[in-house]
C-alpha cells in the first residue's frame, strides 16, 4: 500500500518536473531556433552570478527563462476598472490546469518493477517490499485513455472564452469569439483522426497503443495521413502561429488576455508551452511508438536476426524513459521550426482549411480506415 | 438636350492596364502541405547550416555583439566617439573658447576655463572638458564649431554600456588620446619657436 502511493508520488513528481522543465526549455529552444534561422545570436545576456564571486553562469542564455519567471511574478498585478471578478481569476487556472492533466494518461516508460530495479543484494529491502509487483509508468492508466484526452482538453477553450468575457475589453472578446470557433473547429478534425487511430490500435488505452507499435510498426507508417490531421489541428488547438488569430498582436494587442498582467499573464503563455510539450508527447504516443526503442523488450535487445543482448531492468527503464524524452523534444522543435516559418492565416482561410479540407480528409480516412479493417480483419 | 452618348469608346472606358498578376493557386499550393515542406526545408537549411558554423566554432550570425566587439563597417566619416588632439607635448589643444558648449543643440559639453601660464602661447586651457554622452545626439557641430581642431570624432562608438547614466561622462582622460603629429592626413603644424611676448615698458 505504502510503496503503491510512493511509486505514484514518484510517477507524478517526475511527470510535473518534466513537463515544467520541458515548457522552460522549450521557451528556450523557441528563441534560440528562431534566432539561428534568421541569422541572428538570440538572447545570451542573462546569467548568475555566483555569490562571492566573479564568475557569470550564461550557458547560451539558458537562464533568460528564470528571468522571465522572476519578472512575471513581480510584476504588479493589474486589474482592469471593470471586470467580473470570479470568471477573471478563475480564467488562467482553466486554461493552465487542463493540459498539466492530460499528461496524466499519457505513458512516459514501460512497466516499472521496482523490486527488480536494483539487485537484492544491495538493496534487500526494495526487493522485500516490491517483490514482482509491476507498474505502468503513466500516473492514471486509464481503459479510456483517448477519450480522457479529449474531454479534458475541451476544457481549455472554456477558460479562453472566459478570460475574453470577463476583461470586459472588446479586444480580448474578439479574442476570445475567433479561440472558441477556431479550437471547437479543430478539434472536430482532431478528434476524427484520433478514432482512426483508435481503429487502427483496436484500443483507447494509450498504453496498449505504444505496445502494438512496439511490436508491429510505428504509427506513421501505418496511418500517415492522421499524422499529418492530427498535428495539425493539435497545433490549431495550441493557438500558436500559423493559427494565432486568437491572440495576433498586430490587430487584437494580445487577444483575449490582453488585460491580464504578472503571472496570470505568465500562466497563459507557460500553458502554451506546456501544451507544446503535451502534444509532443501525444504525437510520440501515437505516431512515433511512445517510448519504445525499437527492438527493445523488457528482457533487453531483441535484434530480428535472432541476436539478443540481455540488459539489467535499471537501464532498460532508463532507456525508455530517455526516448520518450529524446522523441519528444524532436518532435516540439519540429513544432518550433512550423512555428518560425509558416505566415498566419487569414480567418476565413483558417475556417475554410478546418472545415473544407482537414475534416473531410480526416472523415475520408477514418471510413477508408474502417473499410481496410472490416475487409482485412 | 444631351444627345445620348453613342460612341462606345466614350460609354465604355478602355480597361485598365492591370500591373499585378491574379493569385492563382492550383491543386500543388492548395494542398498546402508541399509548399509548407519546401518552407520548411528552407528555414531547415538555414539552421544546420548556423548550427553547422556554431559547433564548429565560427560565428553562424551576422549580428555583432556589441560592446565587446567593434564592427569592422564602419565607415571613416563616422561621427562617433569624441577625441581631443594633442599637442606633442602631451597637453590637449584645446584653448576652452567654449564654441562648441555653445553651438551645442543638446548641451552637453561643458568647460571650465583656467590659465595656463606654463605656456605662453596658448594662455587658456581648460580644466574641465566633459561631454555628456547621455544627451550627446552626435551631430558633429562641435568639430565644426572648433578654430583650432582640437575636437574631433573618432569612427567608433564610444564605449557606452552601462547601468548609470551619471557614468556617461566623457572626462579628458577618455577623450584624449589623437595626435595629430601622428596623423598624415592632417598632421600638426610644425610650431615656429615660441617668442615670448614682449615685455611693456
Amino acid at each position: 500500500m505504502m510503496g503503491d502511493l510512493l511509486v505514484h508520488g514518484l510517477f507524478m513528481l517526475y511527470v510535473i518536473a518534466f513537463l515544467m522543465g520541458m515548457a522552460t526549455i522549450f521557451t528556450w529552444v523557441e528563441r534560440k531556433q528562431s534566432a539561428l534561422m534568421s541569422d541572428r545570436i538570440g538572447a545570451n545576456r542573462a546569467y548568475i552570478r555566483i555569490p562571492f564571486t566573479q564568475v557569470k553562469l550564461v550557458w547560451m542564455g539558458l537562464f533568460h527563462g528564470l528571468a522571465d519567471g522572476a519578472k512575471m511574478l513581480l510584476k504588479e498585478n493589474f486589474t482592469p476598472a471593470t471586470y467580473d471578478r470570479f470568471c477573471y481569476h478563475l480564467a488562467p487556472w482553466l486554461v493552465a490546469v487542463p493540459v498539466l492533466v492530460v499528461f496524466a494518461v499519457i505513458p512516459f516508460g514501460g512497466a516499472l518493477q521496482p523490486g527488480h530495479l536494483f539487485s537484492a543484494e544491495w538493496f534487500p529491502g526494495l526487493a522485500a517490499a516490491f517483490g514482482d509487483r509491476s507498474y505502468p509508468m503513466q500516473i492514471a492508466s486509464l481503459d479510456a485513455g483517448i477519450l480522457f484526452v479529449l474531454a479534458i482538453s475541451g476544457i481549455g477553450i472554456l477558460g479562453t472564452m472566459l478570460a475574453g468575457w470577463s476583461s470586459n475589453n472588446k479586444f480580448s472578446m474578439l479574442g476570445a469569439a475567433r479561440a472558441a470557433s477556431q479550437m471547437i473547429s479543430y478539434e472536430i478534425a482532431m478528434g476524427l483522426a484520433l478514432i482512426a487511430m483508435v481503429v487502427t490500435y483496436g484500443t483507447l488505452d494509450l498504453n496498449q497503443m505504444v505496445q502494438w507499435q512496439q511490436q508491429g510498426v510505428w504509427g506513421i507508417f501505418v496511418q500517415p495521413l492522421a499524422f499529418l490531421l492530427f498535428l495539425t489541428a493539435a497545433i490549431a488547438e495550441n493557438k500558436r502561429v500559423p493559427f494565432d488569430l486568437p491572440e495576433c498582436e498586430s490587430e487584437l494587442i494580445s487577444g483575449y488576455f490582453t488585460e491580464y498582467t504578472s503571472m496570470k499573464m505568465g500562466l497563459f503563455l507557460l500553458s502554451e508551452f506546456i501544451e507544446v510539450v503535451v502534444i509532443s508527447a501525444l504525437v510520440v504516443t501515437l505516431f512515433f511508438g511512445g517510448y519504445s526503442v525499437p527492438w527493445l523488450t523488457a528482457g533487453g535487445f531483441v535484434f530480428p536476426g535472432g541476436g539478443t543482448w540481455e540488459l539489467p531492468h535499471l537501464v532498460v527503464v532508463v532507456l525508455q524513459v530517455l526516448a520518450f524524452t529524446v522523441k519528444v523534444f524532436i518532435v516540439g522543435c519540429f513544432q518550433i521550426q512550423v512555428r518560425w516559418t509558416l505566415p498566419r492565416f487569414r480567418f476565413d482561410q483558417l475556417m475554410d482549411l478546418g472545415w473544407k479540407f482537414l475534416l473531410p480528409l480526416a472523415a475520408a480516412n477514418l471510413v477508408i480506415t474502417a473499410i481496410v479493417h472490416w475487409a482485412l480483419l | 438636350m444631351n444627345k445620348p452618348l453613342s460612341n462606345p469608346k466614350l460609354t465604355r472606358p478602355k480597361p485598365r492596364k492591370q500591373y499585378w498578376n491574379e493569385p492563382t493557386l492550383g491543386w500543388y499550393e492548395k494542398a498546402f502541405i508541399f509548399e509548407i515542406v519546401r518552407g520548411l526545408m528552407i528555414t531547415g537549411g538555414v539552421f544546420f547550416s548556423n548550427m553547422g558554423k556554431w559547433l564548429t566554432g565560427r560565428k553562424g550570425a551576422l549580428t555583432a555583439y556589441y560592446p565587446e566587439e567593434v564592427r569592422a563597417d564602419y565607415s571613416p566619416n563616422n561621427r562617433g566617439r569624441h577625441v581631443l588632439t594633442t599637442r606633442p607635448n602631451g597637453e590637449v589643444q584645446c584653448v576652452a573658447c567654449n564654441l562648441c558648449a555653445t553651438i551645442c543643440p543638446a548641451y552637453c559639453i561643458e568647460i571650465v576655463a583656467a590659465p595656463n601660464r606654463a605656456e605662453p602661447a596658448h594662455p587658456k586651457s581648460p580644466l574641465r572638458f566633459e561631454i555628456d554622452y547621455a544627451r550627446c545626439i552626435f551631430c558633429g557641430f562641435c568639430v565644426e564649431a572648433c578654430p583650432e581642431d582640437a575636437i574631433r570624432m573618432a569612427k567608433e562608438v564610444p564605449e557606452l554600456p552601462g547601468f548609470d547614466r551619471d557614468a556617461m561622462w566623457g572626462k579628458v582622460d577618455m577623450l584624449k588620446g589623437w595626435q595629430p603629429a601622428r596623423d598624415p592626413l592632417k598632421s600638426y603644424p610644425v610650431a615656429a619657436p615660441a617668442t615670448p611676448p614682449k615685455a611693456q615698458p
